[in-house]
């Protein structure tokens, strides 16, 4: 009986999250005329691909139980070393590369804190957000970075087959990220460590090990996302990426993942991301004043962590 | 049970739909959104943010003119962010608005978002701040380097060209903070007697403004005057000033927002220079009007600048 439950609640997991995704497009759709044009889609799309990107790393973290504050100064300071590596002379691999491992080493540092200095997650990267923000400042002496190739806006401004570059890269790391959480041990010990960290590790996980991985990945997706960043704008912003984790927290729990970790979807996060782009792109176009476009943004994500709640309780 | 959760969760989730469409009813007061382009023209407006009055008044006083001219004006706000920015003007061009005016948040970063524009064929009007590409029909801002020359000439004379002084910079890399620093810096530079102490950016804001002028005042006993890139800085710094009883710190602001000008009329900010935003709003969309009606307009309006002190 226990198994069927949880299938079924697994079910409404997922569907909570589509229907509130159907419901807006369909609200959308009625308001304005111009909300269904490909070309809107495709905006729309376009404009969801950095956030969604970084929400698959947030996707990871918070199932595991933790949290990442540090992937909004990793999208600055891995944009602006690209950026500067590009406008310094260096080849366009290089220069992406090198932006990753930053993202990466970021990431790896939030890991470290966490598991071997026994940092709570919250704090940990709170500490790297900080610095992070900091060095950027530093390497950038607060200016933006500008005077990249034209070769290297196709990461952000090209299309492929039509479609955007930013979405194909995003449905890349969506699959990517799919395949790893349903079909590998270690998307199995993601959940694992989620549901209960203790019972994880005395079952013989690796829980460190995982966690460092989790974290890096993280990192990665955002320093990734930074690039793409520097790319569509066509310029390194120091102040780029500021309040982006809270997005990327906001996406993942209108996904229908729980915070307190262990239960959640790749595909959510997925649906819970295009609600906020949709929501800023609709009331855009809907002439919403901008003040008002914060407040139904705060209301739709606490609405989403009542329903989680009232979904713990009753089940 | 789990039925019985399933039926709290549908719950929810309608409660939640229910919500988002009241919001979006009320946000749109029930007019009908900017589609019937044919109709009557329209304008969009992409501020850089509207957390910082001078952009208020910018938006209010194209709003004005607007209404006067019987257009509608579809206002954006990208909230200090490069990248909400060339969101709003992609959803600005989705809309198909006869004119795009855009207030940058940064003069190179905006220019993807006008080359989007130009491929559009929506023609581009910058105000106050310029682009650093793409085509742009019509440029309206103010000569900040003028703007900061007018401030650095105020203290000079104040001080009769001997003191320390303080600079509160814009956000770095803004060509508002580049431009009306170096105006400022012309103007001490050609008293002998001045020397600046400290130069700290405060990014145009209040509280930092406050804050770094409160550090400022602890690393250096003598401070004889203050210029912020703007009266937001300024006036936090005025602040700082009157909790540390320093008297006689002579302080510049820059916009002549409405707090500020109040401030020079009670006779604790020293001066401020006035940039007309309002006028800036107006003479942008006067300009958009003239777009669509395929008049020719200049490649550059200057918008006056004055200083204001004390009646």
């Amino acid at each position: 009986m226990a198994l069927k439950d949880s299938a079924q609640s697994n079910i409404i997991r997922k569907m909570g999250p589509l229907l509130g995704l159907v419901l807006l497009s369909g609200a959308m759709a009625l308001l304005s005329d111009r909300f269904l044009d490909v070309n809107n889609l495709l905006n729309v799309a376009r404009q969801v691909s950095i956030n969604a990107i970084i929400s698959v790393g947030m996707t990871m973290v918070i199932l595991t139980g933790g949290i990442d504050l540090s992937v909004g100064s990793t999208v600055a300071l891995a944009g602006s070393v690209t950026a500067g590596l590009l406008t310094a002379g260096q080849g366009m691999s290089t220069a992406i590369l090198a932006g990753l491992v930053i993202g990466v080493v970021l990431g790896c540092f939030n890991g470290f804190l966490i598991t071997r200095a026994n940092v709570p997650p919250f704090i940990a990267t709170l500490g790297t957000m900080t610095a992070a923000r900091g060095f950027t400042l530093v390497y950038t002496d607060g200016r933006p970075i500008t005077g990249m190739d034209d070769a290297f806006r196709f990461l952000g401004g090209g299309y492929i087959a039509g479609i955007p570059v930013p979405v194909v890269l995003m449905i890349i790391v969506f699959a990517a990220a799919y395949v790893v959480l349903r079909q590998t041990k270690f998307g199995r010990y993601v959940y694992a460590i989620g549901g209960n960290e203790e019972a994880a590790r005395l079952s013989g996980i690796h829980t460190k090990k995982i966690l460092l991985s989790v974290y890096s990945i993280a990192g990665l997706l955002a320093g990734f996302s930074g690039i793409i960043m520097a790319s569509r704008l066509n310029s390194a912003q120091p102040t780029a990426g500021v309040s982006f984790e809270l997005d990327a927290i906001a996406a993942v729990v209108l996904g229908g993942t729980s915070l307190s970790g262990g239960m959640g979807t790749i595909g959510g996060t997925l649906i819970g991301a295009l609600i906020i782009g949709i929501l800023d792109n609709g009331l855009n176009l809907l002439n919403v004043s901008s003040f008002y476009q914060q407040v139904a943004k705060g209301a739709v994500i606490l609405l989403a962590v009542i329903v989680d709640n009232r979904r713990k309780k009753g089940a | 049970m789990v039925r019985f959760s399933a039926k709290k969760n549908m719950w929810s989730v309608l409660l939640l739909a229910v919500f988002v469409m009241s919001i979006l009813l009320t946000g749109c007061g029930g007019n009908k959104p900017a589609a019937d382009t044919a109709k009557k023209s329209v304008v969009g407006l992409s501020v850089s943010t509207l957390n910082n009055p001078f952009f208020v008044d910018l938006r209010d006083g194209a709003k004005a003119a607007a209404e006067a001219g019987g257009m509608d004006l579809v206002v954006m706000d990208a909230q200090n962010d490069a990248s909400k920015q060339l969101a709003n003007i992609e959803n600005l061009i989705q809309q198909k608005v006869g004119v795009i005016i855009v207030n940058p948040v940064d003069s190179k970063a905006i220019v993807p978002a006008i080359e989007a524009a130009n491929k559009a064929g929506i023609p581009v009007i910058t105000v106050d701040r310029g682009a650093a590409g793409g085509k742009v029909v019509c440029s309206i801002a103010s000569d900040n380097v003028a703007g900061g020359k007018l401030a650095g000439q105020y203290i000079v004379d104040k001080l009769g060209g001997k003191g320390k002084l303080v600079e509160l910079e814009g956000i770095p890399g803004t060509s508002a903070a580049n431009d009306r620093g170096k105006g400022f810096n012309e103007a001490a530079k050609a008293a002998a007697g001045l020397t600046v102490v400290a130069k700290q950016p405060a990014d145009f804001d209040r509280a930092k403004g406050m804050k770094v002028m409160e550090n400022i005042l602890q690393a250096n006993p003598e401070i004889n005057a203050v210029f912020a890139h703007n009266d937001e800085m300024a006036l936090g710094a005025l602040e700082a000033i009157k909790a540390a009883k320093r008297n006689n710190v002579i302080v510049v602001g820059f916009d002549a927002t409405e707090d500020a000008v109040k401030a020079v009329n009670a006779g604790t900010l020293g001066a401020t220079v006035a940039q007309k935003p309002k006028d800036m709003g107006k003479i942008a969309i006067e300009t958009a009007k003239k777009v669509m009606a395929k008049e020719t307009v200049p490649e550059s309006i200057p918008v006056a600048l004055e200083l204001i002190v004390k009646k």
